[in-house]
């Protein structure tokens, strides 16, 4: 079991920043840290290519440890205010959709003091039925609920109101699902023998309940799963009708001269923040990140866009496994000193006999560049796949990966700890897929010493070019996302990891301006370039992801919610936005196989000149790659080629193609329209990697090899192969600023 | 759905000579078979150290559950901890006790 566990505020960081390490620990008093550069993190023992260098630095030493914890489960906060203070007779009121409505107590809306007992709170009760509960301190708490349990997955709307004056509370669900199906109304009233008490200072939450102020940490609990819509308060008890009117209306204010707060989450989209479109000014703030730009309980379905029919959108959906930032208090800080060489670092943490690398990457001071050459670290696909649990979740995952499950010890820790967040490729505890994944929290994959996918792998081309003696500055996806074509120009040439996978618009145009004017990108990996994704402008460190259409993946995307909420563009694959990573680089994915990698033979067009570069050393029949730590070949996992019809560049040259690959390498989804029995490797001549290159008119040039096991080849036979010798050839050449001309 | 037919025990005996395969039609029939069932309880390997150590777990039936270790099962042999795995779902698919 983890003992020791960590994270940094920042995964990029220049000479001059700080970095703060957050540290939680598990029964061990104490913990030592030291930093160390990670040269390469593969630290299979019969491989002995491990390597990491210790670094002297000031924050090195003995800490005592303490346990932090992970407050998980989205929710809305809105601050106490005179009128929620002084509120008499009330009714509260809210569309509802709930996706786990067995789960146990949920709040809806509750001004709610809990150490107290006073003020009210509406729920989805212990039996799944909405309720009321109505306190004013000192044992005085009452509840009426309806005693019918809301329907899954259906809107419902959902009201309760206190009369003041009678003592009456009642509460009522209507149901407003399929006229096919059981009606779940139900209504009941109930009396208090006393005068309800106003929950003071604590703040009405939305999607949850409050915790004791004693509690540490964690602030509140019984998270809603489900969707709400268009919360409303009046300081009167309406009837039925009223009620009914003021939930479809999209100005209640104009409508309700007693209206207390109307919140309209069709506001704000893409932001923490939420509205009150009453005239009082109640507005609150989203917390750890629920999804926004979901459909309504007015959804029509003539729109797909959020941004074209907002209030059709209204809706926000909460999970009580929703996360963004674990906000650990920071344990000690690094300023990074300038000399100290751009490359990955990591923190190395050691409790008794357990450790943990809290990984980050150190680019030159901002404006300038130490090295010509630039490692292009994947930062946005390593947090794509921050803690993924497909391995423990996925029924169908040990028939695409054709092993047993493995788990290492990281991955059982995540098993028992949910509360570390889900990763792009998990569904939530209701079963919606996860959009958001965020690096302000322990990752447990992004370290050296973890399994060879995503992050660790792009280690094995990291410690070919430290062999090589290949000079590199490391940057990151976020830098380019934030400084664009800037960022690469300083570089003649920019070399990408084993998987660069998710692209958002700012990247995508940064590095294809970067290859227009001439810069040199050598793409040694595979599925690449794939999604579009979105970073947030108000929230650092998190990204978004919304997998409209098809592409290799664990989930659907939900249908009418294929926008994106952070940027309003239409997600999924870039190839279905009709700019597919053909076009950026001369190969997009066409098949997936985790089983046994090929190999490449060179063809023809490797014979022009153009490609003698490439191949300077290696014979004309040599097999190139038939070795290698991912599937004993150079070209697996995730495989790449051509396509004229995407956007392939027509003088680009087919150097090299694969083969050999087996019967458990399929085709990708989007390559197929429909399954039959010739879709994988044996039989399918479509399953398969091209190696290409072309230049560009502005003197630039893009060296491809289409596959994410490339990079595993390149430690063999201590890195001195037929693999390393065609990336070094490649590198060597584009290091060298004579522009490339274009074939005449 | 296939189903397995728990009298031919020869398969297991082609597992245990080659976990990583080459398998004949059938044993890959099987082994499909085994990797397909529900996540909950299935039986798993646990890489206590790396390319060193591995033992044998027991998925639990929810999320945020420990995985459960087979007692005193530890392989310092990764094809080891297949071949329990192997054995362990044949036994629960089956319904029938290996010796």
């Amino acid at each position: 079991m983890k003992k020791i566990i960590a994270y940094t505020n920042v995964w990029t960081i220049a000479p001059g920043d700080t970095l703060e390490v957050k540290v939680s620990t598990y029964g061990v008093p104490r913990y030592r840290a030291d930093l160390v550069r990670v040269i390469c993190g593969d630290d299979d023992p019969d491989r002995g290519i491990y390597r990491e260098e210790e670094i002297v630095a000031p924050f090195s030493g003995d800490y005592p440890g303490r346990t932090q914890i992970m407050p998980a489960g989205s929710h809305v906060c809105v601050p106490s205010s005179g009128e929620l203070k002084h509120l008499k007779s009330f009714t509260v009121q809210v569309w509802v959709f709930p996706t786990t409505p067995e789960k146990g107590e949920q709040g809806l809306v509750s001004h709610w003091d809990e150490d107290a007992q006073r003020g009210f709170a509406l729920v989805v009760d212990g039996s799944g039925a909405a309720a009321l509960r109505l306190g004013a301190g000192a044992g005085k708490v009452v509840v009426v609920a309806s005693g019918k349990p809301l329907a899954l997955r259906r809107w419902h709307l959902v009201a309760a109101s206190w009369d003041a004056a009678t003592g009456e509370l009642a509460v009522s669900q209507g149901f407003a699902g399929s006229p096919f199906e059981a009606d779940s109304s139900s209504s009941a009233r109930g009396k208090a023998a006393f005068v309800a008490a106003d929950a003071g200072d604590a703040s009405l939450l939305m999607a949850a309940l409050p915790l004791s102020r004693s509690a540490t940490g964690q602030t509140t609990r019984c998270h809603f799963n489900g969707k709400l819509d268009r919360p409303r308060l009046t300081g009167r008890v309406l009837s039925a009708a009223e009620i009914e009117a003021l939930a479809w209306d999209n100005a209640p204010r104009e409508r309700e001269r007693l209206l207390v707060a109307g919140w309209d989450f069709s506001r704000d989209i893409g932001s923490t923040r939420v509205a009150d479109s009453s005239f009082n000014g109640l507005h609150g703030h989203t917390v750890n990140l629920p999804s926004r730009g979901v459909k309504g309980f007015n959804w029509s379905g003539r729109e797909q866009n959020w941004r074209h029919a907002p209030q059709e959108y209204g809706a926000i959906h909460f999970h009580d496994d929703d996360h963004y930032d674990a906000g650990w208090d920071t344990d000690f800080t690094y300023v990074v000193p300038d000399g100290l060489k751009s490359g990955v670092y990591a923190v190395r943490l050691r409790a008794d006999d357990d450790e943990w690398y809290a990984t980050f990457f150190v680019r030159p001071r901002r404006g300038t560049a130490t090295a010509k050459l630039a490692f292009l670290a994947s930062t946005v696909t390593y947090m794509a796949y921050a803690n993924y649990r497909w391995q423990v979740h996925e029924r169908f995952a040990e028939a695409a990966e054709v092993f047993w499950t493995t788990l290492d010890r990281g991955d059982a820790f995540l098993q028992e700890h949910p509360e570390f967040g889900l990763s792009t490729y998990d569904h939530h505890w209701d079963g919606s897929g996860v959009r958001y994944a965020s690096r302000l929290r322990p990752v447990i994959n992004m370290a050296p010493k973890t399994p060879l996918w995503s992050f660790n792998p792009d280690t094995h081309i990291l410690g070919w070019l430290e062999h090589a003696g290949i000079d590199y500055d490391v940057i990151t996806d976020e830098d380019l996302h934030h400084e664009g074509v800037a960022l690469l120009e300083r570089y003649e040439a920019v070399v990408t990891g084993t998987h660069p996978e998710y692209y958002t618009t700012p990247m995508w145009d940064g590095l294809r301006a970067y290859i227009a004017r001439g810069g040199r990108l050598a793409y040694l990996g595979g599925n690449g370039f794939i999604w579009r994704c979105a970073l947030s402008d108000e929230l650092p460190g998190v990204l978004e992801l919304r997998r409209a259409e098809d592409g290799i993946r664990y989930r659907d995307e939900e249908p009418g919610e294929y926008y994106l909420e952070f940027t309003g563009e239409y997600g999924g694959l870039w190839r279905r936005l009709g700019m597919a990573p053909q076009a950026l680089v001369g190969v997009g994915t066409v098949a997936v196989g985790f089983d046994k990698s090929g190999w490449y033979r060179r063809t023809p067009e490797s014979f022009d000149r153009r490609a003698a570069f490439i191949f300077e050393g290696i014979g004309d029949d040599e097999i190139l790659g038939d070795f290698g730590i991912l599937g004993g070949g150079a070209s697996g996992s995730e495989i790449d080629a051509v396509d004229t019809m995407l956007g392939t560049p027509p003088h680009t040259l087919v150097v090299a193609r694969s083969e050999g690959h087996s019967e458990n390498t399929y085709l990708v989804p989007d390559e197929t329209g429909f399954h039959h029995s010739a879709m994988e490797g044996t039989h399918n001549p479509k399953v398969r990697a091209d190696m290409t290159f072309f230049e560009t008119p502005g003197g630039g040039a893009v060296f491809s090899v289409g596959s994410i096991a490339w990079g595993g080849s390149l430690p063999h036979d201590g890195y001195e192969n037929n693999v390393a010798r065609i990336s070094g050839n490649v590198l060597r050449r584009f290091l060298d600023p004579r522009p490339f001309a274009m074939p005449e | 759905m296939y189903q397995i037919d728990p009298t031919r025990t020869d398969l297991i005996e082609e597992f245990d000579r080659a976990p990583g395969g080459p398998h004949s039609a059938e044993l890959k029939q099987v082994i499909m078979r085994l990797r397909t069932g529900p996540m909950t309880e299935r039986f798993i390997v646990v890489c206590t150290r790396r390319g060193r150590e591995w033992a044998v777990g027991r998925m639990p039936t929810e999320r945020g559950k420990p995985v459960a270790l087979v007692e005193g099962v530890v392989f310092d042999d990764y094809d080891n901890a297949a071949r329990l795995v192997f054995r362990l779902r044949w036994q629960a698919a089956t319904g029938q006790a290996l010796g």
